[in-house]
C-alpha cells in the first residue's frame, strides 16, 4: 500500500464524509486512527444494518473510546445509519452528533461513551445478557484505545471475560502508543495472560484487520491490537 | 432484611426470566443454589465492583432486569461513575440492593460504611430510593422494583423497627398531634427511636420507607410551621427536597441523621446511633431544643 495514499482515499466513500464533519473536532488524530478499523468492521464484519439496529440478534459495536468519533459518524453516515446532513453540525446546540457519542441521540450507537474505561464492562454485560436469552449468534465488538487501557475498570473486565471464556466478545485496541507509561511486554499479552486469544495487526491494512477481527476461536474472548501511527 | 432479600430474589429468578442477579462476591454463598439453577442469570464477577455495574448496564441494554447487590460503600460509593454512566447515561435501569449502609458494620470500621449513599443518588436524579424499616417491607418493594424498568435503590439495614408498614411509600401518620402541631417524619429504621423520643409530645409522627420520590403532597398536607426529619443516613440529605416542597410557606426544618464525622470508633450499631444523636435520648434532646416552648 502506497505511503502517499491517505487513509480517507482508501476507505471511500467515507473520506468525503469525514471531510464534511466541520467544526471544532477536539480529538482529531484519534478520530483518524480508528477509521480503517471502523470501515472494515461495518463493511465486512458486523451483522448490522440500518434496518436491524433494534434487532435482538444483531452484532453489537461498542465504541468505548468515545473520543474523536468523527470517523465513527462518517462510517455510520456512509452505511446509511444516519443522514449525511447530520455531519454538517458537529456538537451544535441542536446537533445529535457531539464530541462524544450519545446512544439516545444516534441510531446505531450502542452506548454513550466518552469517559474512558466503560465500554468493555458494558460489553461483557451485553454478552452475558444475550447468552441468558439464548441469543448465541451475536458478537459484541468493543473498540478501545491503548491509553484507555490505563483505566483499571478495563482490567476487571479483561480478567473476568478471560476466566469465564466469553467467546462472543472481541476487543479491538487501537494502538497509537499514546499511553503515558506504555505497555511493556506489549498490549496483546495483557489479554493473553487472562486466557484471551489475541493478534496484532497493521491498523491501516484492511485485509490484516479483517483477518484479525474474524480470528476468534471457541471458548475464549478475542483481542485485536491494531497498530497505527504514533499520535 | 438481607435474608428476605435472598429468599425473594431466589424466587424472582425462578419466576421471572428477565430477572438477573449480579454479585461481587458479597452474599455469593447465599445464592449458590440459585446460581446452580440459573447459571446464566446469577453472575458473580468476583471482587470487581466497577465491572458489576458495567455488567448490569450491559444486561439491561439487552432487555434483562439486573439486580445488583453488595455493601453500600462498594456498590454505590466505589462504583458511582459506573452508576452515573453505565446505567443513567445509557437510559437503562437496574435494582441496586445494598446492605450495611450507615453503621450496620460498625465493628468493621469506616471502610465498610456509607452514610452518603442516598445523597449520591440525589446527584443523579430519577432514582427511586427505598429505605425499608422492617423485613416485611422488603419483599413487596423488591418485587415491584424488579417488575419495572426504572432505576431503583433498595437500602437494606440490620436495624429494624418493631412493626412493618405496607404502603408506606406515602407518609403514613402513626401519631396525630393537635391542629398545627409540629410534624415529625421518620424514614426507614429510625422510626422506633423517633416514636420513643417523641412520647408525650404534642407532635404528629409520620413514617415512610420511600426517600425518593419523597411524598411531597403528603408533607404539604401534614406540615404546618415546624418540621423535624430523621433519616438513617447522612443528616440533611433530604433538606433540599423538603425545602423545595415548602418553599412557598414560612417553615422551620430540623434535619437529623448520621453526621459526616468519621468517628474512628468500632462498637455496635447502638453505640453509633448514640454517638450520632440518633438514639431516643439524643433525638429527644435535638427535638426539644428545636421545638417551640410549650411543645417539648
Amino acid at each position: 500500500m502506497s505511503q502517499s495514499t491517505t487513509t480517507a482515499d482508501r476507505v471511500d466513500p467515507v473520506g468525503p464524509l469525514l471531510t464534511r464533519i466541520t467544526g471544532d473536532e477536539k480529538h482529531g488524530p484519534s478520530a483518524h486512527s480508528t477509521l480503517d478499523v471502523l470501515w472494515v468492521l461495518y463493511d465486512r464484519v458486523l451483522r448490522i444494518t440500518p434496518e436491524t439496529v433494534d434487532d435482538p440478534d444483531r452484532d453489537r459495536f461498542v465504541l468505548s473510546k468515545g473520543h474523536g468519533p468523527a470517523a465513527f459518524y462518517a462510517v455510520l453516515a456512509a452505511k446509511g445509519f444516519i443522514p449525511e446532513s447530520w455531519l454538517d453540525d458537529l456538537a451544535g446546540p441542536d446537533s445529535r452528533l457531539g464530541h462524544h457519542p450519545d446512544r439516545l441521540l444516534v441510531p446505531g450507537v450502542e452506548i454513550g461513551s466518552g469517559s474512558l474505561g466503560h465500554g468493555l464492562g458494558l460489553a461483557v454485560g451485553m454478552v452475558l445478557g444475550l447468552r441468558a436469552q439464548g441469543l448465541t449468534d451475536p458478537r459484541v465488538y468493543v473498540l478501545l484505545g491503548d491509553a484507555e487501557l490505563d483505566e483499571g475498570s478495563n482490567h476487571e473486565a479483561i480478567a473476568y471475560a478471560g476466566a469465564t471464556g466469553l467467546d462472543r466478545l472481541t476487543a479491538v485496541v487501537i494502538d497509537n502508543q499514546s499511553a503515558t507509561h506504555g505497555w511493556p511486554g506489549g498490549i496483546a499479552s495483557r489479554f493473553t495472560a487472562h486466557g484471551w486469544t489475541a493478534g496484532t495487526v497493521d491498523g491501516r491494512d484492511h485485509e490484516e484487520i479483517r483477518a484479525g477481527l474474524t480470528g476468534h476461536r471457541p471458548g475464549r474472548p478475542h483481542a485485536v491490537v491494531a497498530r497505527v501511527g504514533v499520535k | 432484611m438481607r435474608s428476605t432479600f435472598i429468599a425473594t430474589t431466589t424466587e424472582l429468578l425462578a419466576d421471572d426470566p428477565r430477572a438477573a442477579l449480579v454479585l461481587a462476591d458479597i452474599s455469593a454463598a447465599d445464592f449458590r443454589s440459585a446460581a446452580r439453577r440459573h447459571p446464566d442469570r446469577v453472575l458473580n464477577v468476583g471482587i470487581r465492583e466497577q465491572l458489576m455495574i458495567g455488567v448490569a448496564g450491559g444486561l439491561a441494554l439487552t432487555g434483562l432486569r439486573p439486580i445488583v447487590h453488595s455493601y453500600a460503600t462498594f456498590l454505590v460509593d466505589r462504583a458511582y461513575e459506573q452508576i452515573k454512566l453505565d446505567l443513567g447515561h445509557q437510559g437503562v435501569g437496574a435494582v441496586l440492593v445494598s446492605i450495611g449502609g450507615s453503621y450496620d458494620a460498625s465493628a468493621e470500621g469506616r471502610t465498610h460504611q456509607s452514610p452518603g449513599d442516598v445523597a449520591l443518588f440525589d446527584t443523579l436524579g430519577r432514582w427511586t430510593v427505598r429505605v425499608p424499616g422492617h423485613p416485611d417491607e422488603v419483599a413487596p418493594l423488591l418485587r415491584s422494583a424488579v417488575r419495572g424498568d426504572d432505576a431503583v435503590y433498595l437500602r437494606l439495614s440490620s436495624q429494624a423497627n418493631a412493626v412493618g408498614y405496607a404502603g408506606a411509600d406515602r407518609l403514613r401518620v402513626l401519631r396525630r398531634g393537635s391542629a398545627g402541631a409540629p410534624l415529625v417524619v421518620a424514614i426507614g429504621p429510625v422510626l422506633d427511636a423517633m416514636l420513643a423520643a417523641t412520647t408525650g409530645l404534642d407532635v404528629t409522627v409520620a413514617y415512610t420507607h420511600t426517600a425518593r420520590p419523597f411524598d411531597v403532597a403528603g408533607l404539604r398536607e401534614l406540615a404546618d410551621r415546624d418540621v423535624v426529619l430523621v433519616e438513617p443516613y447522612l443528616a440533611g440529605t433530604s433538606s433540599a427536597v423538603l425545602g423545595r416542597a415548602l418553599a412557598d410557606r414560612p417553615h422551620r426544618l430540623l434535619a437529623l441523621g448520621v453526621t459526616e464525622v468519621d468517628l474512628h470508633r468500632y462498637g455496635d450499631p447502638a453505640d453509633h446511633a448514640r454517638w450520632h444523636g440518633l438514639d431516643a435520648a439524643g433525638l429527644r434532646r435535638s427535638i426539644a431544643a428545636f421545638l417551640p416552648v410549650g411543645v417539648a
